[in-house]
């Protein structure tokens, strides 16, 4: 019986979204299809990871995470151009960590200097994200767009309870903007339509419908992405068109998986080995789901995880 | 796609003689469609009519079980592409490549890692469910003395032979009577033979057309034929394998075999996929077999086991086979983390596994030693579970004097979520003697709420 593959035919398409200015900008989204589906139809840009640096040295990420950039990371600025020289990351994701009231409690306007410095550092596109604390970030993250004024960054994250004060700084200042639902497929639409009823962009946006990691609800992101990605290709819904951010790193190095000892649990094998795989392979399930941005930590991470999109991507 | 009672009702005798033990034919055809009787009741369907009607009421991937007793593992039966849709249905399978050119030793230390790779995670006991020997020496003698260590130590481990010899594979299955194994290797040049072998022994067939790297996918049109061949002389118990390696042609080949099987019924690749992921770096090798364990492969063969990779790997396929429709839940208990005293703190919540991760995780964070309580609310949420009041005052105090736990702290201090502060004074009433304390409304203050508390 011969046989003839069936192609799926897709309605919509995701936005593609460029940040950073100049010579070293990047550009990810754009595709006509599911992840992946290049055998049938257009996928113009590639995934992209971020590397993650904080504004405070990284003493709550485990040992094994923090040895890469132990020379580096007492000072963001450091950080940052060892990412970009050594690591040759393609973006950098500053998480002004030290500003939630439980860390340091650092003003925004020292955020707002962490943030010039760092950008008048490197070149590479910046996503700047607040320390997920509602209240905390809507003063932190304009201080930060308007640091960042002009240079096309990524502002985050943008919730129900603080989006107006943060869309509108981002709209000023000319930056894309992340918005964040607590996994639910209608939470993220309803949050994307009251950002745009605010006159931004909805081709600036970029949907965090919440990361989790593998083993801790990563079935819950990756549903609910696969759901975005539905309405986005299939339905043509134009709320549900922005390209999707995994925050990765921040979620998988907290699990037990990535921290517990192997004296402590022998059959869970080596504790650094693990680590690395458990971020790699949350991140690259919810590639599969649908996210075009990656926030990551890990170096060997990073790097597995590119490998395989070059499989996917080349020739 | 499966036919509708409807449907059905127009191909039976319709005759309403009762002999199915149903009133009439239309409810004989409804329960058919249902999947709640078999075609065999009715004694009247003519052959041909039978035939097709099993046909097109059987899954779209062809279920298949694979080995024999406790460790037999089902593959196949899935009915869609996305798990958003409805559960995927039977978790793939991971195989261990074990190679016939390998000294004794070392395939005696393989198929041990096998047999303890057993690991318990949120009531499930995963493990590397088989071994897949490959013929590497293309020498019968070889391949015939590796198949005898893995029959004496791992009698009952399903096994897959890796070879396109039809002789090597008859003898080694030999050593596996009424096992029911694979045998891999049938193509376009010896199928013929092998499906003879497969036959005789009652072994699966593993059907692979061959790639290389990059190609398009004219090898689904030739393994659609080969299998179609094959189920001619008598072999239906199939595993198909595309020749894909590269992550790419995974992705392609498995998309187009699932939406076949699944939207159109196109039952010559309605037969479960194997995958062979085998990488040098290891790393790399666990990402690839995500791949398969998201996209459609029911077996992935690994070159190497090591714990830190299994638990990634068997975490992930937990996670996407668990049924979308149905919260994963956790056991009503007292969970204890790290080692609490009887003045450790006492924390409640519901039983979401989510809920329960997310909680514990944060209480292992800041390093307190905590008990957790955690109530029956059929895997719902807090907020969800008081709102269908499944959370409330009466059934809280009520788990808190069963559960024991008055024996093990001697304070009376119970933590409460703070979405669920209104519940306080209720069950200070209802639970005489203690005292409510409202938590954190979300699991990420927990850390800073102990660390307030302990200064
Ligand atoms: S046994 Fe067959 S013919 Fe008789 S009532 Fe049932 S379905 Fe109809």
């Amino acid at each position: 019986m011969a046989f003839t593959p069936s192609k799926e035919t897709y309605t919509g398409k995701v936005n593609s979204v460029t940040i950073g200015i100049d010579e070293s900008t990047v550009t990810f989204g754009g595709e006509h299809v599911l992840p992946f589906h290049t055998f049938e139809g257009v996928v113009p840009h590639r995934p992209v990871i971020a590397y993650e640096i904080q504004d405070v040295p990284p003493d709550d990420w485990p040992e094994n995470v923090q040895k890469p950039f132990e020379t580096v990371s007492h000072d963001p600025v450091t950080w940052a151009k060892f990412c970009q020289d050594v690591l040759k990351a393609k973006i950098i994701a500053l998480r002004l960590k030290g500003t939630h009231p439980d860390s340091k409690n650092r003003l925004p306007e020292d955020a707002a200097k962490t943030v010039k410095e760092v950008l008048s550092a490197i070149n590479v596109p910046v996503i700047i994200l607040g320390s997920n604390h509602t209240e905390k970030d809507a003063s932190v993250l304009v201080a930060a767009a308007e640091a960042a004024k002009n240079k096309n960054c990524i502002i985050g994250k943008a919730q129900e309870a603080n989006y107006k004060t943060i869309a509108a700084a981002a709209m000023a200042n000319n930056h894309k903007l992340i918005a964040m639902s607590e996994l639910d497929v209608n939470l993220c639409k309803q949050l994307n339509i009251l950002i745009t009823q605010l006159g931004f962009d909805r081709e600036k946006l970029i949907i965090d419908p919440m990361c989790s990691a593998l083993g801790y609800g990563l079935e819950y992101t990756y549903s609910v992405m696969e759901r975005i990605r539905f309405a986005a290709l299939m339905q043509n819904d134009l709320s549900m068109q922005a390209p999707m951010v995994g925050d990765i790193g921040l979620y998988v190095w907290k699990v037990k998986e990535t921290q517990a000892s192997e004296t402590d649990i022998p059959q869970w094998g080596s504790i650094e080995e693990r680590g690395i795989t458990w971020e790699a392979v949350t991140a690259i399930a919810l590639l599969f789901a649908g996210a075009e941005l990656l926030i990551m930590r890990h170096p060997r991470a990073v790097d597995a995880v590119e490998k395989v999109i070059d499989e996917f991507v080349e020739g | 796609m499966a036919l509708t009672g409807v449907e059905i009702f127009k191909l039976l005798p319709k005759t309403n003689c009762k002999k199915c033990g149903y009133p009439t034919c239309l409810a004989f055809a409804m329960k058919l469609a249902q999947g709640q009787v078999t075609i065999d009741s009715c004694p009247d369907i003519p052959e041909d009519i039978k035939q097709k009607l099993a046909e097109t009421s059987a899954p779209p991937v062809k279920p298949i079980v694979f080995g024999v007793g406790d460790r037999a593992v089902k593959l196949g039966e899935e009915t869609v592409l996305f798990r958003h849709e409805k559960k995927f249905v039977n978790p793939c399978v991971f195989a261990l490549e074990i190679k016939d050119t390998l000294a004794e030793s070392d395939i005696q230390r393989r198929i041990e890692e096998v047999l303890n790779s057993e690991i318990e995670r949120v009531g499930q006991k995963l493990r590397i469910d088989g071994i897949a020997l490959t013929n590497d020496s293309h020498d019968g003698g070889r391949f015939d003395a590796a198949a005898k260590i893995i029959a004496a130590k791992a009698p009952y481990v399903p096994v897959i032979f890796c070879t396109d010899n039809p002789v090597n594979a008859e003898t080694a299955v030999k050593l596996f009577p009424d096992k029911r194994p694979i045998i891999y290797g049938a193509n376009s040049e010896n199928y013929e033979s092998m499906a003879n072998t497969a036959k005789t022994c009652k072994a699966i067939l593993g059907v692979a057309v061959s790639s290389d790297f990059g190609r398009s996918s004219g090898g689904l049109d030739e393994l659609a034929t080969l299998t179609e061949k094959i189920k001619a002389l008598g072999v239906t118990d199939i595993v198909i394998d595309s020749g894909a390696k590269k992550a790419k042609d995974i992705l392609r080949d498995n998309t187009f075999i699932r939406r076949a099987a699944v939207k159109k019924n196109f039952k010559p690749l309605g037969y479960p996929v194997i995958t062979f992921a085998q990488r040098e770096d290891s790393l790399i090798e666990a990402l690839i077999t995500a791949l398969g364990v998201a996209k459609y492969s029911s077996i992935i063969v690994l070159s190497s086991i090591e714990k830190w990779k299994n638990l990634a790997l068997f975490t992930l396929r937990q996670n996407l086979y668990t049924d979308p429709q149905v919260p994963m839940q956790v056991k009503q208990n007292i969970y204890k983390i790290g080692e609490p005293t009887s003045d450790s703190p006492l924390f409640i919540t519901t039983n979401f596994s989510l809920t329960y991760f997310i909680v514990s995780g944060e209480i292992e964070n800041s390093k307190v030693p905590s008990y957790i309580a955690v109530m029956d609310c059929e895997g719902l949420s807090v907020l969800t579970a008081w709102a269908a009041g499944k959370f409330t005052a009466a059934k809280i105090a009520h788990f808190i004097k069963e559960s024991g736990i008055e024996n093990e702290v001697k304070h009376r201090e119970i933590i409460i979520p703070g979405y669920v502060a209104i519940l306080s004074g209720a069950i200070e009433e209802k639970l005489e003697g203690w005292k409510v304390t409202v938590g954190p409304r979300e699991a990420n203050g927990i850390p800073a709420f102990l660390r307030s508390r302990a200064a």
